[in-house]
Parts: C-alpha cells; structure tokens; sequence
C-alpha cells in the first residue's frame, strides 16, 4: 500500500472512530481503550520487526498508570501527568533493556515475561504503597488547568487518545522506513552482518525498546486517565499476551494494522462479554488460530488483499 | 610499498584442529594478496581472527601498527577493515538495493532514525554500486530469491559500500555461473583497484588467482606452505600436486 493510499486509510479510520464515539456514548470508553492498546501494540510490532516478541510489555503500560495514579493526588493536570508517565516508562525501559538487550527470541520473550511477573507481584503484595489488588482510584485530572466532567471529560480523553494515535503512527511509519528501523529486521535475519558493518545490533534493539516502552507508557497513561481506577491486572501476563494478539491480529507489518485489531479486538470483547460471556476465550482462540493458519497478514492483510482485488476488478 | 597488515605467529586451535599454527604474514598496502590451499587448512579462520569473529589463542595482528586482538569486529570495521563471507551473509527480507543501501548508511553512520533508508543519496549510491556489479537487474529482488551467484556478489557488494582500505574476501567466485566469473572479477579487480583498497582474497579457481593476484598465500593445516607471485607459486609442482590437484570435484564445506 502506497503511502498516500495508507495515510488516507488513517483518516478515514479516525473520522470513523469519531462518528462511532458520537454516535454511541457508550462506545467512547470502549473506543479510547482501543487506541491506547493500538499506541501499545506499535511497540510490538517494533519487537517484532526485529524477530523478538516480549511477552512481558504490559509492564509498561503498569509502570506508567501507576506513575500517573501516584502523581495525580499531588498534581492533576492530564498533560503534563502524560509525559511525565511516559519517560518514566521509558526510562524504566532502557534499565530494562540494557539488560535484556544481550537476549534473543524465546529468551527475550520470557525475561520480559518473567520480569513483569516480578512486578505484578510487587503490585499486589506491597499493599501498603498500591493497596494490592484494590488498586488505587484517581482524582478526575484537569486539562489545561480547565475541570471536566462527564462527557467533556471523556471526549477530552478519547481526543487525546486520537492525537497520540495519529502521531505515534506517523512516527512508527517513519521510523521503520529509517536506518535504525531497516536495521531491526536485519537483526532478525543476519544480526552478525550488522557488526560487520559497524553497526551495534544491541544498540538498534535497544533504540526500538525504549521507543515501545515509551509507547506502552502512552497507552497506559490513557488508560488510567479513562478508567481512573489502575490494578495489578494491568501488568498481569495475560495482558502482554493481549498486546502480541492484537499485533498478529491487525497484521504485524503494518502501523495501521495495529489499530484496526485494537478496535476489533475490544469491540468484539465487549460484545461477547455482555453476551457470550462464557466463550469468549474460545471465540479468541479460533480466531486466533484462523488468523495464523489463513491470513498471516491479519486483518490489515485481509483488508488490503480485498481493496486490490476491487483494483484489479 | 609499506606494511598494512602484519600477522605474527597466530596461533587457534579447534579442540584438536590447529587452524592456525603459527601465522606469519606481511599484507602490503595496496597489493591483491590471494589465500590458496586444500579445504580445512584454515583459510576462513585466518580471515575471522583478522575481523574479530574469532580470537586467536597467541600471536598478534597489527593494522597500521595497531593491535587488532580484542577487538570487536564493530571496532576492526572502523578501522577501514571490511569483508565479505564465503557464505553470503545478506538481510534476507531486503531487497538487494536495501542490502546495498543499508552498508552506505552504516559507512555513513547514518543510523539515523527519522530519515529514509532509500533518501536519495544512499539510494544513487546503492544502485551506481549495484551497477559496477551488474546487479540492478536484481535490484528489487529480495535477497531470499537470489542464485548463489548472485547472492555472492550482493555480500561483495556491500563490503565493498564500506568503502575499506583492507578487503577480505572468502571465495568471492564460488557460486558465481562460470561464465560470468571473469567478468565479474575484472570488473571488482577494476573498482578496486581503482579505489586503492588492499585486498585479501580466498580463492579456488586458479585461473582467477592469476589473472589478479600480485602475491599468493599457500595455507595447509593452519600454515603458509609457501609465500611468492602468482607465475612462481602456480608453477610450482608441489603446490600443483597439493593444493591445485586436490581440488577437482571437492565440495566446498560450509564455515562462514
Ligand atoms: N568455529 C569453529 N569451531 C570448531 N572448528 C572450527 C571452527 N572454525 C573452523 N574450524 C575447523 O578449523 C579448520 C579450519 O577451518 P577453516 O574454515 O578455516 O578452513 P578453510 O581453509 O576456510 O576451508 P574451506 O576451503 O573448506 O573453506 C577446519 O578443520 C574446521 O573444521
Ligand atoms: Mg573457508
């Protein structure tokens, strides 16, 4: 897909999500969840350019919601709650990194599994400071200094969501056309060609880690912001399993295609949980399993196959 | 001519193999220095001791006078010392002017993260080089979907974007179509010439070694068996029975 072709796609699948967000109240909620965890999934697909998946990176999306829920009390102001969450996801990411950067594949994988662990434990036994599986409630954040309610408070939120979307995706989209980010698939193929060309292949993986942790960091401030409540459950395993479902979901080559699984994703959930509560889990097993077996491209894939073959018709 | 490359008693051991038993070996600036010699001797081990893939056990390596020993190859490459693989080594889910343009811009160090790959700049280069190399037919080909030869030429093409002052190469030819070969070793020969780069090549085809070595290396289990011009060394009956008999109908066997 060109690039004119997919930035039009882009805009046409905001101005859709806000249609739906006006035209459905209740959707707006769902909606915002579904582009913070589409600001999430770009972190993954970074990784995974790369060939490495973490099954971890749900513990950025805690590092930073609860950065934001320890900091909301003392200073409320939802734009500047954001950056400072997200650099200190960030920050967290590249001490992490320095250390899992020596690792590849099914050990990169399960460190960042095994640390998030850690820190979900640490969530819920250090009660004193998270109140454990309580979590902790935030106070409603102002923007620009301005008090918001109810719907103004939300539409705020899903709007701030949008932006982010929309730059993350200009950026990723950029990022990958660049050296650094041509670079991560080399590290899939032929990580010791890079030494020999002088290119530290740790420092290329590196760059895309804290660059997700970042990410992750965005998605999770927002979605403290939305629910202003955060809990363990953020950082749990099933959530960063989350993420990498919604990656091969939307198809794991494409910035757009993050987001188009995102929503997907969560207005599928929310449906079959309000109506099929109890196979929900099979629902997202088969289609996981029909997406691998038949559209590996995920429903970016899917997507862009049936606009060519209209094309050619 | 002054001394660009100086091996002193290099010394590597596999388990039992010697790979290298004691390595002596003057490269001078600017010469075209071929490595001859029967599979196993230790020629591709020469090679990844002198890039920092492998370390040796004794001896030392000097460039310019430097020590190489305990470098990373990272460091090695930005002295000017680049190479290319006797099993190509490419970025498999790039296309060939990607592989090109992605040794331009790591020469560059032009990692940058927020500007093309394929920027103007780089992409002129990548095809001008693609060119020399009579590869952009195959320029927008991933390099998964390439012949042997071609693959070849693609891993020469992209140590020589380093633009090095010292190119190693592990059998350039092999894989490359007959037909093809004395083209495409005139045509390196000439680029490389050209540039003045001082190369270090492994090579079976003795028709090849003639026609552009100054100098040719008789590797045999981890030693130089002999050391002089192509016109002596080819000549030579003890190499011919050797190194040059032995090679009919041998399969090259895989250590990149
Ligand atoms: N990393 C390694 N580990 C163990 N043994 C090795 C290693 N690299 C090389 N060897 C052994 O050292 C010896 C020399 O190998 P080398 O690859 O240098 O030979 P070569 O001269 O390049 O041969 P060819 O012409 O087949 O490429 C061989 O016996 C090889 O099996
Ligand atoms: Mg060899």
């Amino acid at each position: 897909m060109n690039a004119r072709l997919e930035i039009l796609a882009g805009i046409l699948g905001a101005a859709v999500l806000v249609l739906l967000a006006y035209a459905a109240p209740w959707l707006r909620f769902v909606l915002t969840i579904a582009l913070a965890k589409g600001i999430m999934v770009l972190g993954i697909l970074l990784l995974l350019r790369a060939g490495q998946v973490s099954f971890g990176h749900a513990m950025y999306v805690a590092i930073a919601a609860y950065s934001v829920a320890f900091i909301a009390p003392h200073m409320r102001e939802a734009l500047l709650l954001l950056p400072l969450a997200a650099v200190i996801s960030a920050a967290a990411g590249l001490l992490i990194g320095l250390f899992v950067m020596r690792y590849r594949e099914i050990f990169f994988g399960m460190l960042n599994l095994a640390l998030s662990m850690v820190f979900y434990s640490l969530l819920e036994k250090l009660y004193t400071v998270t109140h454990g599986t309580d979590g902790i409630r935030l106070p409603v954040p102002t923007f620009l200094g301005r008090e918001l309610a109810g719907a103004s408070y939300e539409w705020a939120v899903f709007a701030l969501a949008l932006v982010l979307a929309a730059c993350f995706a200009v950026v990723v989209r950029i990022y990958l056309a660049a050296p650094l980010g041509q670079a991560l698939a080399g590290i899939k193929t032929r990580e010791a060609r890079l030494e020999f060309m002088g290119v530290p292949g740790r420092f290329v993986l590196l760059a895309a880690y804290v660059l997700s942790a970042l990410m992750a960091g965005c998605g999770g401030t927002i979605i403290a912001l939305t629910s202003r409540h955060v809990t363990p459950a953020l950082a749990y395993w099933t959530a960063s399993g989350e993420l990498v479902f919604i990656a091969i979901l939307g198809g794991a080559g494409s910035v757009l295609g993050a987001f188009l699984g995102a929503v997907v994703y969560e207005l599928t959930r929310v449906y079959a949980a309000a109506n099929l509560a109890d196979a929900w889990q099979l629902i997202l097993g088969s289609v996981l399993l029909l997406v691998i077996l038949f559209a590996p491209g995920g429903l970016f894939g899917i997507a862009q196959g049936l606009l060519r073959r209209r094309k050619a018709a | 001519m002054s001394v660009l490359l100086s091996a002193q008693d290099l010394r590597l051991a596999f388990g039992g193999v010697k790979a290298a038993d004691g390595i002596n070996l003057d490269v001078m600036e600017r010469e075209f220095l071929a490595i001859i010699g029967p599979n196993g001797a230790g020629k591709t081990t020469f090679i990844n001791m002198t890039t920092g893939h492998l370390t040796p056990q004794g001896g030392s390596i000097r460039y310019e006078g430097k020590e190489l020993l305990g470098m990373k190859p990272r460091a090695i490459v930005r002295l000017g010392i680049a190479r290319s693989f006797q099993l190509p080594q490419l970025f498999t889910e790039h296309t060939v002017l990607e592989n090109a343009a992605m040794a331009v811009a790591a020469r560059e160090g032009a990692f940058s993260p927020f500007r093309p790959l394929l920027r103007p700049a780089f992409r002129e280069e990548a095809e001008d080089l693609l060119n020399r190399f009579g590869l952009l037919p195959a320029a927008d080909r991933r390099a998964d979907a390439l012949n042997e030869g071609t693959r070849k030429l693609t891993d020469i093409a992209m140590a020589v974007a380093m633009k090095p002052k010292l190119l190693l190469m592990d059998e350039p030819t092999s894989g490359v179509a007959a037909a093809d070969k004395m083209a495409v070793v005139e045509t390196l020969a000439r680029v490389l010439r050209d540039a003045g780069v001082t190369a270090v090549f492994v090579e079976h085809d003795m028709d090849v070694v003639g026609r552009i070595a100054d100098r040719v290396a008789v590797w045999g289990q981890g030693r130089i068996a002999a050391l002089g011009p192509p016109g002596q060394i080819l000549n030579d009956p003890v190499v011919q029975r050797e190194v040059i008999g032995i090679r009919a109908g041998e399969v090259p066997h895989a250590a990149a």
